[in-house]
């Protein structure tokens, strides 16, 4: 029986990364403040002086620069596992990502694939200024040759977080910071793999499914507890892996329950609730029961932080959503 | 090492236009010298093959190189065997040297995958289009060696005029810098971005100079010389392995040169420049310079210089036939190298799209050329 800790979420991405440098010298952070700061959020604190500073290492202020550096230390052989400070900065490095990190496989022919993880945290609700709390998963979802994973626990993450350092493939790691420190879970000590690419059922239900990923499950929990009372029976399927998505669990729940709700807090249009409507109407229009309901952030810049409450979606609007489904 | 030279006139050079002797020969053996002519004079001849192959719709767009054998071969012998060059998309003359066979070349721009298909023991990186892109990736193949603790390995990074001025340069030559790799910085400046002239992308004097910015040398020489280029080269891979005390690793240099003819087959640089500038810069050719000097040292004569054309001409006549023989590949070819494991999604999609094609047959999808 192996040891546990009682860990944060923000506190499991520093024990996967931890744990995974110390069975694996290939792995190697690097990012802005990442060593003697132990990153802004404290993802990887005291990494430097556990591991020194040839595999912790902090970089000049430039995304691109990390992303592409990273790309170059993956082909010459290591586990680079780069952090980019906030989502929203990950633009200046966007061209990396899409043109070479998602296609270095695919141009080689696979003499190179880059078994990189791109770290950043994600999302909204920190009351954080502009630029800090985006949403964007869709701009990486939809770019083949990349893998997206957005955690909401802290097992999760470290097992995930391990599973992408593993991966021969380049990996996209979103972390939800608004749930970096909203509770502990005990996760084992010792290494172990989430698989990527498999969702989690968080609540099982007869009545209604809803799909969610990282920061929006906890409001969706709350949401279907809240109808539970109500006599209500909300299924709660957690992504986990946004791509590729595990389709197979999606469609499987939908059978079950013939109507459908998805949440994210990433914009709606063109976003995975659109993706995955679509999925079940190709998969199990015979079992649909009722318009499949989506509760997401609005088409409008993530508002400054006197207004983001309103932006981002909350249990209310997730029970509104889900009674729409029950009810038609 | 020289450091820069700020008057383009005084760049390092080792033979004049003429193929004069004006500098200190790099010390090369008279087999290696006919390497170099050989090499290049192939890298003409395939380039001319290739333009033409383009015009008459048996190639797609392709970015010709004529001009530019100097600065790629001269570099490119330069390189030991584990060293590793980071290409851009126009060095098909260093990529034979480093062993890719011109059929890759040919395939690639003929719009076939498998012309990315690099021999294993052939150290290149994939092409890189986007512009300046591919320079991060050499500051960071470098610097994983020196990780590694590889203090034997060094490399060249090819990209052009055009490309210090993108943000990708600034950052990767930045990383450099910073982390010290054994990286040599080749810019290959031909004086023109597609219809951009050289003293529009930046206001610098020279673009070598760019490199103090970073903390290294920087220098220029001139790219039409390939026995400046190959001494400059050979001097900043030494230092990359072996450098003095507290001397940077790393080095950019400045080849200046000139593209003879379009960025691309897509081009009419006669919209943009004169056809005098063109002539100016032709009588700098590198070829008949180098072909110059080595018949002024006894080294070549007309024999071998036949025997040389008859051999280069067979070996792109072989080139192109195996490439124009290359099969057209299997739709199902999409889909891998996409990913190690191929996802159910990705796999769904494949074997519909397989299916459909099968039941409509190959000729309903593909458009007459």
């Amino acid at each position: 029986m192996s040891e546990t800790q009682n860990l944060t979420l923000v506190q499991a991405v520093r024990d996967g990364l931890a744990t995974e440098m110390e069975l694996d010298d290939d792995v190697v952070a690097l990012g802005q403040d990442i060593g003697a700061n132990g990153g802004v959020f404290r993802a990887t604190q005291g990494l430097q002086d556990e591991f020194g500073e040839q595999r912790v290492i902090d970089t000049p202020l430039a995304e691109s620069g990390i992303v592409g550096s990273a790309i170059g230390l993956a082909v010459g052989g290591m586990k680079p596992v780069p952090e980019i400070q906030f989502s929203g900065f990950m633009y200046p490095g966007f061209d990396q990502i899409v043109s070479h990190m998602a296609r270095y496989r695919t141009r080689s022919r696979s003499r190179f694939s880059l078994p990189m993880v791109l770290r950043a945290p994600y999302g909204g609700g920190i009351r954080a200024p502009e630029s800090h709390s985006d949403s964007k998963e869709t701009f990486y979802s939809h770019e083949a040759g990349l893998k997206v994973v957005m955690p909401s626990t802290p097992y999760d993450t470290k097992g995930l977080l391990i599973s992408a350092i593993r991966d021969p493939d380049p990996v996209v790691f979103l972390e939800p910071k608004l749930i970096y420190r909203a509770f502990r879970e005990d996760v084992p000590e010792e290494a172990y793999e989430v698989p990527i690419g498999e969702a989690a059922v968080r609540r099982e239900g007869a009545d209604v499914s809803v799909f969610t990923y990282g920061a929006m499950t906890r409001p969706t929990l709350e949401a279907a507890e809240t109808l539970a009372e109500e006599g209500v029976d909300v299924e709660v399927v957690d992504l986990r892996t946004v791509s590729p998505m595990d389709r197979e669990a999606v469609v499987e729940s939908f059978k079950k329950t013939g109507r459908a709700v998805v949440v994210h807090e990433a914009p709606r249009n063109g976003g995975l609730a659109g993706e995955i409507t679509a999925l079940l109407q190709e998969e199990a229009l015979v079992y649909q029961e009722a318009p499949i309901e989506r509760v997401t952030g609005f088409d409008v810049p993530v508002p400054l932080y006197a207004m983001e409450d309103y932006y981002l979606p909350n249990a209310a609007r997730v029970e509104d959503g889900i009674r729409e489904a029950v009810e038609f | 090492m020289s450091t820069i030279q700020r008057d383009p006139e005084d760049r390092v050079q080792v033979l004049d236009e003429d193929g004069n002797l004006v500098g200190e020969p790099p010390d090369l053996d008279e087999e290696t010298l006919v390497d170099i002519y050989r090499d290049m004079k192939l890298a003409r001849h395939f380039d001319e093959r290739a333009v033409s192959l383009q015009r008459q719709g048996r190639m797609g767009t392709y970015p010709p190189l004529s001009g530019q054998e100097g600065a790629q071969i001269g570099s490119a012998y330069a390189l030991a065997d584990d060293d590793w060059m980071v290409p851009s998309y126009r060095e098909h003359g260093a990529a034979v040297v480093r062993g890719l066979p011109l059929k890759q070349t040919l395939l690639y721009w003929m719009g076939y995958e498998a012309g990315n298909d690099v021999p294993a023991d052939a150290n290149i990186l994939p092409v890189a289009v986007p512009i300046a892109s591919q320079i991060p990736h050499a500051a960071g193949l470098a610097w994983s060696w020196k990780l590694q603790g590889n203090e034997d390995t060094a490399g060249i990074c090819y990209f052009g005029d055009g490309a210090t001025s993108e943000g990708d340069f600034h950052e990767g030559m930045n990383f450099a810098g910073v982390y010290d790799v054994p990286m040599v910085f080749f810019c290959n400046n031909n004086q023109w971005a597609i219809s951009v002239p050289r003293e529009r992308q930046t206001a610098s004097e020279t673009l070598a100079q760019k490199a103090h910015a970073y903390g290294f040398e920087g220098v220029q020489v001139d790219g039409m010389d390939p026995l400046a280029v190959y001494k400059v080269t050979q001097d900043a891979l030494e230092k990359a392995r072996n450098p003095d005390e507290d001397q940077p690793r790393p080095t950019m240099i400045e080849a200046v040169q000139y593209r003879f003819g379009a960025h691309t087959t897509a081009d009419d640089p006669t919209v943009y420049r004169d056809e005098e500038e063109v002539e100016r810069w032709k009588a700098k050719d590198p070829i008949p310079r180098l072909e110059a000097y080595l018949r002024s040292e006894g080294i070549l004569d007309d024999d071998a210089v036949a025997e040389i054309e008859e051999t280069i001409e067979r070996q792109v006549d072989d080139a192109i036939d195996a490439a124009e023989s290359e099969p057209r590949p299997e739709p199902e070819e999409m889909f891998e190298h996409v990913y190690a494991d191929l996802p159910p999604e990705l796999r769904d999609q494949r074997d519909e799209f397989v299916a459909t094609v099968d039941r409509h047959g190959k000729d309903a999808f593909l458009e007459e050329e």
